[in-house]
């Protein structure tokens, strides 16, 4: 079974970020970058699955520039077998549209796969809509939100279980299809000593969007269907925080009652 | 046809879901702004019932794709009928309720129609210069906000949960147009097979007006009982910290924060809960906070409206015993 999983680098989670006074967007100047958490469940997901069948090969691709190569490295550290990274200065300013046209174009190539993970959402930009639209351009189904997933025994299908509001949802789709992962799916491995070691060994190709037979028009900005006027620092909530202390609990209790009551009327 | 603008209805057991109204609220002060109307979208069987509550919330139209093939949610199926719908009507705009069926199904209807898709929006604007909608969103989990449009039509936008008040009850009546789309087996992938609902009917984390979220501080799995006691009283939803999920105290559909969900519940009550940023990204935004820690210093306790300095374990029954007796 051939599996890839498309991973994104993104900014630490743990990282306090500055907007640039411009507003063209986050100051990514001294960041450190690590890949989105949600596609490391995938990844550890299509792991899992190979070591499991004893068989077949996982590919991982990322979309960016120079320094994304330290992203599919660590994918690579974590057992994945090969990488190919989209590199050109002409994916500049892709949104998720472009992108997943890209990777799709990309997945093409270097395929077929059987299986094909990314994360629910970039911890970035958080439009939660590569996934799906790369299946879209494949012509293949997806399931969203994956917590939980189950090959059928021949490999023909997958059965996925995903949250939806007050419940779970139970899907089955064909195989081939996208999936992509939510936390619960697994906990993804830390990489090996020798993983990392064997990590630079393994092999990394780029792809140019000439590689993959797609015109100017369809990568970067004019490949684009949505812009970014403006980036700002979100509204700071003006707070005077009212302290309730030195009380028993009966007698605090009394009054954040009183206050979320008359004061704050919000019960 | 002048302009039009769409709201994806989402229904389940034949009951309208709360967003929905909540996206048409948007959907209609845009409609509103740029001179033109606001249509209601239904897919499925048994509708009808859902047209007079749209219409009353101020859809001048709804317009019903009547079919079998769409009783239950697949992404195939309702990818297609809305792309065949919007090639035919051609509307401004289509607006979803953000949900887990929309992030399912949205992204595969932007790539279909190759048309931009704005996500969770908190902010809504009909930019007359250019005939299209400004939004703002969050990114980076809530650390910067963003002015963002669409290219292409229709504008395919989603509105965040409580971001948007509710469309007001105008008591109007709308259109209902029946839509014949052909739909076979074959569009339905991704079919939904079946709904697990969990044993207690629980209020929804992104759609609750109150939340009571754990952390740390309650030490255990079998302590969170005293917060489950509590929402109870409040008719609340209780949520949990990231470091209360990863130590597989909560299941992660309660996570609030980075990796979890993003919450703006009119209170938030923050029981032991020291507030890291990945924390603080997914409920900053709710309209009153109460923190209840022992540690004065803890950085939520400083972002509070309310900081009650006190051991939770004490405080929590006598708050919840304290608002039953006052419910009395």
């Amino acid at each position: 079974m051939k599996i890839a999983v498309c991973i994104k680098q993104v900014p630490d989670t743990s990282a306090t970020l500055k907007v640039k006074p411009d507003g063209s967007g986050v100051d990514t100047e001294g960041l450190e970058f690590v890949i989105s958490p949600y596609d490391e469940y995938g990844l550890e997901e299509a792991l899992k699955t190979k070591e499991k069948m004893d068989a077949g090969e996982v590919v991982v691709l990322g979309l960016g520039p120079e320094r994304v190569t330290k992203a599919l490295r660590s994918g690579l550290a974590m057992g994945a077998d090969r990488a190919i990274h989209l590199a050109d200065a002409a994916y500049e300013g892709s949104d998720a549209l472009a992108t997943a046209r890209a990777l799709a174009a990309a997945l093409k190539k270097a395929g077929p796969f059987d299986l094909i993970w990314a994360g629910k959402e970039a911890v970035d930009d958080g439009m939660s809509t590569v996934g799906a639209a790369i299946a879209e351009f494949l012509g293949i189904p997806h399931v969203s939100e994956v917590k939980k997933a189950e090959l059928a025994a021949d490999h023909s299908s997958v059965t996925c279980w995903s949250e939806v509001e007050g419940g779970t949802a139970v899907v089955e789709v064909k195989l081939p299809a996208v999936l992509t992962a939510q936390k619960g799916l697994n906990e993804p491995r830390y990489a090996s000593l020798k993983g990392i070691m064997m990590a630079k060994k393994k092999e990394l190709v780029r792809f140019t969007p000439a590689d993959l037979g797609l015109g100017a028009e369809q990568v970067g900005k004019s490949g684009s269907r949505t812009e970014v006027l403006k980036v700002e620092p979100p509204p700071k909530k003006q707070t005077v925080t009212k302290l309730i202390k030195d009380l028993e609990p009966e007698a605090a209790a009394k009054e954040l009652l009183r206050l979320l009551r008359d004061e704050a009327k919000v019960i | 046809m002048g302009t039009e603008f769409w709201v994806v209805a989402e229904h389940r057991g034949g009951q309208l879901r709360r967003p929905t109204l909540e996206a048409l609220g948007a959907a209609r002060q845009v409609a509103q702004a740029a001179g033109g109307k606001t249509a209601a979208v239904v897919l499925g069987k048994n509708a009808g019932n859902l047209a007079a509550e749209l219409g009353k919330h101020g859809a001048a139209r709804v317009l019903w794709v009547d079919n079998d093939n769409l009783d239950v949610y697949s992404s195939g199926g309702y990818t297609h009928a809305l792309a065949e719908l919007a090639r035919a009507q051609k509307p401004d705009a289509i607006v979803f309720a953000a949900s887990a069926q929309t992030r399912d199904l949205a992204p595969r209807l932007a790539a279909r129609l190759d048309t931009g898709l704005l996500p969770d929006c908190i902010e809504m604007n009909w930019d007359a210069s250019d005939g299209r909608i400004l939004a703002k969103r969050f990114v980076n989990s809530g650390k910067a906000l963003a002015t963002v449009k669409a290219r292409g039509t229709p504008a395919l936008l989603t509105t965040r949960p409580k971001a948007f008040a509710i469309a007001s009850d105008t008591g109007g009546t709308a259109d209902v147009v029946r839509c014949d789309i052909s739909i076979d087996a074959s569009h339905c992938f991704g079919k939904v097979k079946q709904y697990e609902q969990p044993a207690a009917a629980k209020v929804e984390l992104t759609e609750a007006d109150i939340i009571v979220s754990g952390g740390r501080g309650l030490k255990g799995p079998a302590e969170f009982a005293i917060l489950d006691e509590l929402a109870a009283v409040l008719g609340a939803a209780v949520g949990a910290s990231r470091a209360a999920v990863d130590a597989g105290w909560r299941e992660h559909a309660a996570q609030v924060g980075q990796t979890g969900k993003v919450v703006t519940p009119k209170l938030y009550i923050a029981c032991g809960i020291s507030g890291a940023i990945q924390h603080l990204v997914g409920m900053t935004n709710s309209k009153v906070i109460v923190a209840i820690n022992k540690d004065a210093d803890a950085p939520l306790m400083k972002l509070a409206d309310y900081a009650v300095v006190a051991d939770l374990f004490l405080f929590v029954p006598a708050l919840t015993a304290e608002l039953k007796r006052s419910q009395k």
